[in-house]
């Protein structure tokens, strides 16, 4: 059988005396999106820090496709918690930013990321700048700035974090229907349940700092999903379960 | 953002519309903190310099001139009542001359000034030109140096530790004892001027450097390493973008200085140039030639201060604060 697509391996990381990741595992199966929720200051951030090899661990090992990527950062795409869309770059050239890191000639990144402009709802909003989109559409091109760069593995940092109730209902809305289109690897961490059972097709829920894998719950629910999924049963099955398990 | 707001399109997928039963999740405080947090991206930060008095006064009224091309007239706005002031004090000056009949060596009129400025126009030209010139190389020598510096500092803790303190010594130096001594050892030329202006403005420029490259937010940095940026490529990708609002602010306070560092060093001594010329005037107790030379020179430092702005807008266009 084909190792998964990313293992994390009893990962130990502390800040001085501050124990902050206490043997935190779990894996994630090629094109599954796992949430991790846990309570506030738990480490989930430093948890992303160190997967996404920001970070040095202290112990165990992060695996993609099996082969050890401790400590590198090739593998992943990390979107942050702020869109950190930068005023002097266009749209389009925000979004190519991590190609241009890679070395990928300039205008040979802009037509990597120009036709998917239109899946992220940002058509005709090329040349424009950050700070004439509104917020759902800065966080999407900040999407398109991590996908664009076609890494294994997708790491969003609570992308919705900064969003108002409602553009955040239309931003997840729209990255489900979104996902179900490409093949996206993801792990996606937030402290909302209801957009981690909205989204994630399993659910790990981290324990207080020091944090390790409290539990993992599977979310059985129909895909695609949609603002309707909501009222199933088994949504409201899967929320109360998460929240029982944070909450205890 | 206005404009956002009115000309966003629908995402797919969003037909559904999200009404109160969306699973809108939690807006505890994050939608308030994330809209300050993306304000204060989109201004840049104001860079901390060593006067903090004349920082804030030249961010206060940045918005006016740099506002495009309503900015001249918004400019006149916003100076009028200044204007009227300044005025107003003219007139007050003028009719206490007048009614006292102090002696002109004393305390010319304000006409008297523009009066024997003017007759003597061709001379105060041929003193500005120097000033000018000592003005641009000091400066140019004092900008070179600061972004050397500041490049260096930003790149190593090592050098950021020796070269701190030095710059804030720098900053110490009583310039006014130091400048005899400059044309001891350096006569009457080019370089004790060029000297005084670098020790003046030299330091505004480094530090706006250098605080604007570290004002780069750790996400930022973090964002580009997860995307395998070298420390060069974050460098001019982002900290040195990042440092140019800074860096404006910096060169105007540096560019002011620069003007008064030059009169002041041509004052100590020189063969032209509008400090000397001053020097001159005053030993022969033609006050209103001094007072004249005095306008020439505060005109000077105000245009190119103005300029800064310009170079600013053609630098960076995508900067606009407010």
């Amino acid at each position: 059988m084909a190792p998964p697509r990313l293992t994390l391996d009893g990962l130990l990381k502390a800040y001085g005396d501050l124990p902050v990741l206490d043997g935190v595992s779990f894996t994630v199966g090629r094109g599954e999106f796992v949430a991790v929720v846990g309570p506030s200051g738990c480490g989930k951030s430093t948890l992303f820090d160190v997967v996404a090899g920001l970070e040095p661990p202290d112990g165990g090992r992060v695996l993609v496709d099996g082969v050890d990527v401790t400590g590198r950062t090739d593998a992943f795409a990390y979107m942050p918690q702020q869109d950190l869309l930068f005023p002097w770059r266009t749209v389009l050239d925000n979004t190519t930013l991590g190609l241009e890191v890679a070395g990928v000639r300039r205008r040979a990144a802009r037509e990597r990321a120009r036709p998917l402009f239109a899946e992220f709802g940002l058509d005709g909003f090329e040349e424009a700048r950050p700070g004439e989109l509104s917020g759902g559409m800065r966080q999407r091109a900040a999407l398109l700035r991590t996908v664009v760069q076609e890494r294994p593995v997708l790491l969003l940092d609570e992308p919705f974090g900064a969003l108002d109730a409602l553009t955040r209902a239309d931003m997840q809305v729209w990255l489900a229907g979104v996902r179900a289109r490409f093949e996206w690897t993801v792990v996606l961490v937030t402290h909302d349940i209801r957009e981690a059972v909205f989204l994630a097709d399993r659910v790990v829920v981290l324990g207080p700092r020091p944090t390790s894998v409290r539990r993992e719950v599977s979310v059985d629910l129909p895909r695609p999903r949609d603002l309707v999924t909501i009222t199933d049963p088994a949504f409201a099955a899967a929320e109360a379960e998460l929240l029982g398990s944070l909450v205890r | 953002m206005t404009r956002a707001s009115q000309q966003r399109p629908t995402p797919p997928g969003v037909g559904g519309g999200a009404g109160p039963t969306a699973p809108e999740g939690s807006a505890r405080g994050g939608a308030v903190g994330g809209a300050v947090g993306a304000r204060e991206w989109q201004q840049g930060h104001p860079a901390a310099t060593p006067d903090g008095a004349t920082t804030v006064a030249a961010t206060r009224r940045a918005p006016a001139l740099t506002a495009g091309a309503r900015g001249a007239r918004h400019a006149f706005v916003a100076g009028f009542p200044s204007l009227v002031l300044v005025a107003a004090g003219l007139v007050a000056w003028q009719w206490f001359v007048a009614a006292t009949g102090v002696r002109p060596q004393v305390l010319p009129s304000p006409l008297r000034v523009a009066e024997q400025g003017w007759a003597a126009r061709e001379q105060i030209w041929a003193n500005t030109i120097p000033t000018l010139q000592v003005t641009a190389v000091g400066f140019a020598v004092s900008l070179g140096l600061g972004w050397v510096i500041a490049i260096a500092v930003d790149f190593s803790p090592w050098l950021r530790r020796a070269l701190t303190p030095l710059l804030v010594v720098s900053q110490t130096l009583p310039i006014i004892a130091i400048a005899p001594l400059l044309i001891i050892w350096f006569g009457f030329g080019l370089l004790p001027k060029v000297v005084v202006i670098a020790l003046v403005t030299f330091f505004p420029v480094a530090i706006g450097l250098v605080e604007g490259f570290a004002s780069t937010p750790r996400a930022a940095t973090n964002l580009l390493r997860s995307m395998g940026a070298s420390r060069w490529q974050r460098f001019r990708l982002v900290r040195l973008p990042q440092a140019m609002p800074s860096f404006f602010t910096a060169l105007r306070i540096g560019i002011t200085y620069a003007v008064t560092g030059a009169i002041f060093a041509e004052y100590v001594g020189a063969t032209a140039g509008l400090g000397i010329y001053m020097s001159l005037q005053k030993n022969s107790f033609r006050t209103d030639l001094v007072l004249a030379a005095v306008v020439v020179t505060a005109l000077l430092s105000v245009t190119l201060f103005a300029l800064t702005f310009l170079v600013q807008r053609l630098v960076i266009p995508w900067h606009r604060r407010g």
